[in-house]
Formats: C-alpha cells, sequence, structure tokens
C-alpha cells in the first residue's frame, strides 16, 4: 500500500478535519476553482438522508435487481468498505457500471456515495431523471458544455463537500472493445485538489457482456466487482505518471 | 408419505446422515486418530452439502411437483449462466441470448410442468437451436458462425434440456395412472440423484485408492479407469439394494441403471472438465468466490437424467 504522502493523516475511520477550504500548495496554474468562485463553499446538496420513503424503497429494488441481473460477486482485495470520504474510480464498459458499483456498497456506505454521470444521458426523460436526481443522488455532468470556471472536476468536489463518496469513471466513455482505455486527467486534477481522499480502484468484470453498449435488454450472465486498495498522489507526481500508476492499479485487479 | 417405502427411505437417508454428521464431529474433535485433518473437513463440508441438499429436495418435494420443476428450473438458468458466462460471445450473440435465457429456459420447464412430453421433446433440440442460428446471422456478424451457435446450443441442450428431464420423472405414470406425481414418483428422482452423487463419490474413492491408468490425462487429473469400473460396480450394487424404492424397477434392472447412471455421470464429469481446461478455469464457480459453481455440482446429473428418464419409461411399460 502507498503510504500518503499528501494526506495529513493514515487512512482510516479518524478523518482530518473538513479541508474543503484549504488550497493544496500547487504554485501552477492547475488549480481552475478559483476563489472568486461564488460556488465554493459547500453549498446545500439534496442530500440522500431527505429522500422520500419513495425513493429509498426504489433504490434499494433496484439495487437488489441490479445485483441480480448482474449475477455480481463482490471482492474486497486488500481494501475494506468504509464510511470515509472516497472517490471509486472504475473502467467504464455497461450503461449498468455506476448501478451495479452503488449497488455491490454495503447500504450505509451506498447513502453517501453518488455516481457520477453524463447529463445529456440521465436528464432526459421523466423517468431517468427522477432515477438519477432522487433514487441515486447521481452527479449529472454537461459532457457538451465544459468551461474553465466550471469545470466538472470542481463542481465534482463542490458537490460532494467534506462528506460525500463519488463514483467516478476516468476513461470518461464506455469503451467499445472493452480493453481500459487511458484515463483523461480529471482524476488527476481531483486527487490533486483534494489529497486526503482515498481513491479506490474498482475493476468491473463482464459487465459489457451483460448489458453491451447499444443494447437495452440484458443477459444474465455473471460479472465480478473488485475493489482494491486505497491509493493518493504522491508528492510532485506528474500528472501522466499518476495517471498511469491509477490505471495500472486498476489492471491489477484483473488478475 | 404415507407409504411404508417413502418411510423407510426417509428415516433410512436421516439416520445415515445424523450417523455421518456425528462421525465427522468425533474425528473433528479427535485429530490424533491419526487421519489427515484435511480430508475430515472436506468430509465434513460434503456432509454440509448433503443436509443442504436433502433439505432443500425434502421442501420441494413436500411442496408437490410444481415446485420441483421450478427448483429444477432454478438450477438450469443459473447453470446456463455460468456456462455462458465462461463461453466466449460475441456482441452479435447477444439478442439470441436474451431469448435463450428469458423466453426458451422458462418456457420449456413450463412444458415440463405441464407434462408435455410431446412438446417439450422437440422444443429446445429443434425450435431453440433454429431460432438460435436464424437470429445470430440476422444480428450480422458471420465471425465463427458455427462455433458460436454451437457454443449457445451446447449449454441449452446440456444445462437446460437434460437437466429437465430429471424433474420430468414426476409425471411418468408409474403404479398406475393414479399416482402421478406421488411419493412413488418422488422416490425415483431421489433414486437418481442418490445414484448420480453416490457415483461421484465412489469415483473419487475408488480412484484414490486403486487408480493406475488415467483416461484423458490432458482433460482430467484425477479420473481413472480403475474409479469408473469401481464406481459403477458399486453404484450398481447400491441400485439393486435399493431396488424397493424405485417403482417400476426389479433388482436386475435397477442394477443396470445404476451401472448405466455412474458411466454418465462420469461422461457429464469428463465433458465439462473438457470445457473448463479449454477456457483455462478449475471449476464455474470461480466467479461466485468461496464455493464451486452450479454447474460443477449438477454436470453429472445433466448426463444422467435424459437416460435415466428413457429407462423408466421403457421399463414402466
Amino acid at each position: 500500500m502507498t503510504p500518503p504522502i499528501l494526506a495529513t493523516t493514515a487512512p482510516g475511520k479518524k478523518r482530518p478535519p473538513p479541508r474543503l477550504t484549504e488550497r493544496p500548495v500547487t504554485g501552477n496554474d492547475v488549480s481552475m476553482l478559483s476563489p472568486a468562485d461564488p460556488f465554493t463553499s459547500p453549498v446545500a446538496v439534496a442530500s440522500l438522508q431527505h429522500r422520500s420513503p419513495l425513493c429509498r424503497a426504489a433504490g434499494l429494488l433496484l439495487a437488489g435487481l441490479a445485483r441480480l441481473l448482474s449475477g455480481a460477486s463482490v471482492r474486497w482485495i486488500a481494501s475494506q468498505p468504509d464510511t470515509c470520504q472516497r472517490i471509486y474510480f472504475a473502467n467504464h464498459t455497461s450503461h449498468l457500471d455506476a448501478l451495479v458499483i452503488w449497488a455491490s456498497l454495503p447500504p450505509s456506505i451506498r447513502e453517501i456515495t453518488r455516481p457520477v454521470a453524463a447529463k445529456d444521458y440521465w436528464s432526459r426523460g421523466l423517468i431517468r431523471r427522477w432515477l438519477a436526481r432522487d433514487v441515486f443522488d447521481a452527479l449529472l455532468i454537461d459532457r457538451t458544455d465544459i468551461k474553465v470556471h466550471q469545470s466538472p472536476v470542481d463542481l465534482m468536489l463542490r458537490e460532494i463537500g467534506t462528506a460525500k463518496s463519488l463514483i467516478v469513471f476516468p476513461e470518461g466513455s464506455r469503451s467499445i472493445s472493452g480493453e481500459v482505455q487511458e484515463f483523461k486527467s480529471g482524476l488527476y486534477y481531483l486527487a490533486k485538489k483534494r489529497p486526503d481522499i482515498e481513491l479506490i480502484p474498482v475493476f468491473i468484470d463482464n459487465l459489457n457482456r451483460v448489458l453491451p453498449r447499444g443494447e437495452f435488454l440484458p443477459v444474465p450472465l455473471l460479472s465480478c466487482i473488485s475493489f482494491g486498495p486505497p491509493l493518493w498522489l504522491e508528492q510532485g507526481e506528474q500528472k501522466l505518471d499518476f495517471l498511469t500508476r491509477a490505471r495500472r492499479a486498476l489492471l491489477a485487479l484483473k488478475e | 408419505m404415507n407409504d411404508v417405502r417413502t418411510i423407510v427411505l426417509v428415516t433410512g437417508v436421516l439416520a445415515l446422515l445424523t450417523a455421518a454428521t456425528g462421525a465427522g464431529q468425533f474425528l473433528k474433535r479427535h485429530p490424533d486418530r491419526g487421519l489427515d485433518p484435511a480430508a475430515v473437513r472436506t468430509f465434513n463440508l460434503r456432509l454440509r452439502g448433503w443436509w443442504i441438499l436433502c433439505t432443500v429436495l425434502a421442501a420441494a418435494f413436500w411442496l408437490g411437483t410444481t415446485a420441483t420443476v421450478v427448483l429444477f428450473g432454478l438450477v438450469s438458468f443459473w447453470a446456463l449462466r455460468e456456462f455462458i458466462t465462461l463461453t466466449p460471445t460475441r456482441k452479435g450473440d447477444h439478442r439470441a441470448l436474451f431469448w435463450v435465457f428469458f423466453l426458451f429456459t422458462p418456457l420449456h420447464y413450463v412444458l415440463v410442468g405441464l407434462n408435455r412430453y410431446d412438446i417439450f421433446s422437440v422444443f429446445l433440440p429443434v425450435y431453440a437451436t433454429l431460432f438460435v442460428l436464424a437470429r445470430v446471422a440476422v444480428a450480422g456478424d458471420y465471425k465463427r458462425f458455427l462455433e458460436r451457435t454451437a457454443k449457445i446450443q451446447a449449454g441449452l441442450v446440456v444445462c437446460v434440456y437434460c437437466l429437465s428431464f430429471a424433474p420430468a420423472l414426476l409425471q411418468i405414470p408409474v403404479e398406475g395412472q393414479a399416482t402421478v406425481g406421488r411419493s412413488a414418483n418422488f422416490r425415483l428422482l431421489f433414486f437418481l440423484i442418490l445414484l448420480v452423487q453416490f457415483a461421484d463419490g465412489t469415483q473419487y474413492v475408488w480412484s484414490r485408492m486403486l487408480g493406475r491408468r488415467l483416461v484423458a490425462a490432458a482433460v482430467s487429473s484425477n479420473r481413472t479407469w480403475e474409479g469408473l469400473l469401481g464406481s459403477a460396480a458399486s453404484t450398481a450394487l447400491l441400485a439393486a439394494v435399493l431396488w424397493w424404492a424405485a417403482p417400476p424397477y426389479q433388482p436386475w434392472q435397477a442394477a443396470l441403471a445404476g451401472l448405466v447412471i455412474a458411466v454418465l455421470g462420469f461422461a457429464g464429469g469428463m465433458t465439462m472438465s473438457a470445457i473448463k481446461r479449454d477456457r483455462g478455469v478449475k471449476d464455474y464457480g470461480t466467479l461466485v468466490a468461496g464455493h464451486g459453481g452450479v454447474l460443477d455440482r449438477v454436470d453429472s446429473m445433466c448426463f444422467a437424467a435424459p437416460v435415466f428418464y428413457h429407462l423408466t419409461l421403457l421399463v414402466a411399460q
């Protein structure tokens, strides 16, 4: 396990005090979070604690259905489920990915974990919007309208505050071949701006065969979700090195 | 459950299991008896599996024919899931697989439950085969076409079609029409399950004790000719002793059925070993951590069930 050089404390239940307002000492221009940004303070986010019983029931039902349909066996390899703030990063192979990872987490952790999803897909239609907003508490990212002062990374960090965890897909889009593509740089900026958050690699195996790209009816094959040990950005680690290391940590879970 | 034979059978099974459990626990507490602790542990695990199997079967039997058919349907569904998961498929097979899982498999078991032998005997081997061929062709991907369709078809025949002959035993008229689906038929089904498991176990024991010549070293490293012969002989003997539990059988016919079940169970195990070896896995349950897969448990049954079914039809005439 990599020692958390930039983190102030060792990983575990004892978390450092909220450091959201603290900026990591970067000294270069990668920080797109401008201090003048009116949204910097942790804004009140529609939180799962206030979900209606219907949404909760729907969430439980869908999680159960997803587990049943994907036959997902869940493995924690040199890693433990924990309610501390985390970013789960996974390979992206199917529309079911976020749902199945979310369903693979124990319910108490599911409550504080928000999948990141594409706005253009998930805000279309009443049911999808309801599912994304009220059931999964998904964080919708507009892929078509990315601005410098409103970068997805800043949006994600602002939305999770100091308590929530995220599920992200650093490849950016679903891989067609089933191979894990190169990571986009978002994961690096997340790690750089919040060096205290644990980054957990999640390898999704076989889910692309359950529901491949362009299909809407699932085939109930067996899939496997592997959670790996946390990693952090090393002191002075370059973007490319970090992204390569993170991708390798993900691929290592493939066995 | 009001006839003597069933009561004797149930009591016998319970007594055997209880005695074996007692012995297993005794050996576990006294590791100084010179027995391999790992073997004792395996034995105890096996016993636990037997208790679970017997409890589930007893519950299904008690609930009746429909519940038993549904139970086997679920086992088939799960076995097919494991089979297709370990078989590489292409995206062009997706739609065909969807219908195989959600239409053909359940519908086949509905036909079994309705006792429509005239339809269910051809439904999967003929109609599902034609459908899979056409559906994959229409999907527009011709790469390794025959290989891909053959895989789906093999999965359907072994995991669904063949296994469904076990609950179909409940529909064979034995001891006169009035008792269809009654305790006599459940005894028949239990007879098959018991002999298949017994053949598996004795094959392993004989192979360990006398095994010299491997049948096919590249496919299976623990199946020997000695094991096959030993298990065939022991299973035939047990079947002859238990002939009274399987209604239409005479002792010599039961012995013959036991022999056939042992040989076919062996064939099923070898077939699945070959597939697993080709895919480079040890068992079908590698995706489900902790225990072997469903298909590993039922492979012998899949091969033995249809032949035992037709033997019973023949004998019952």
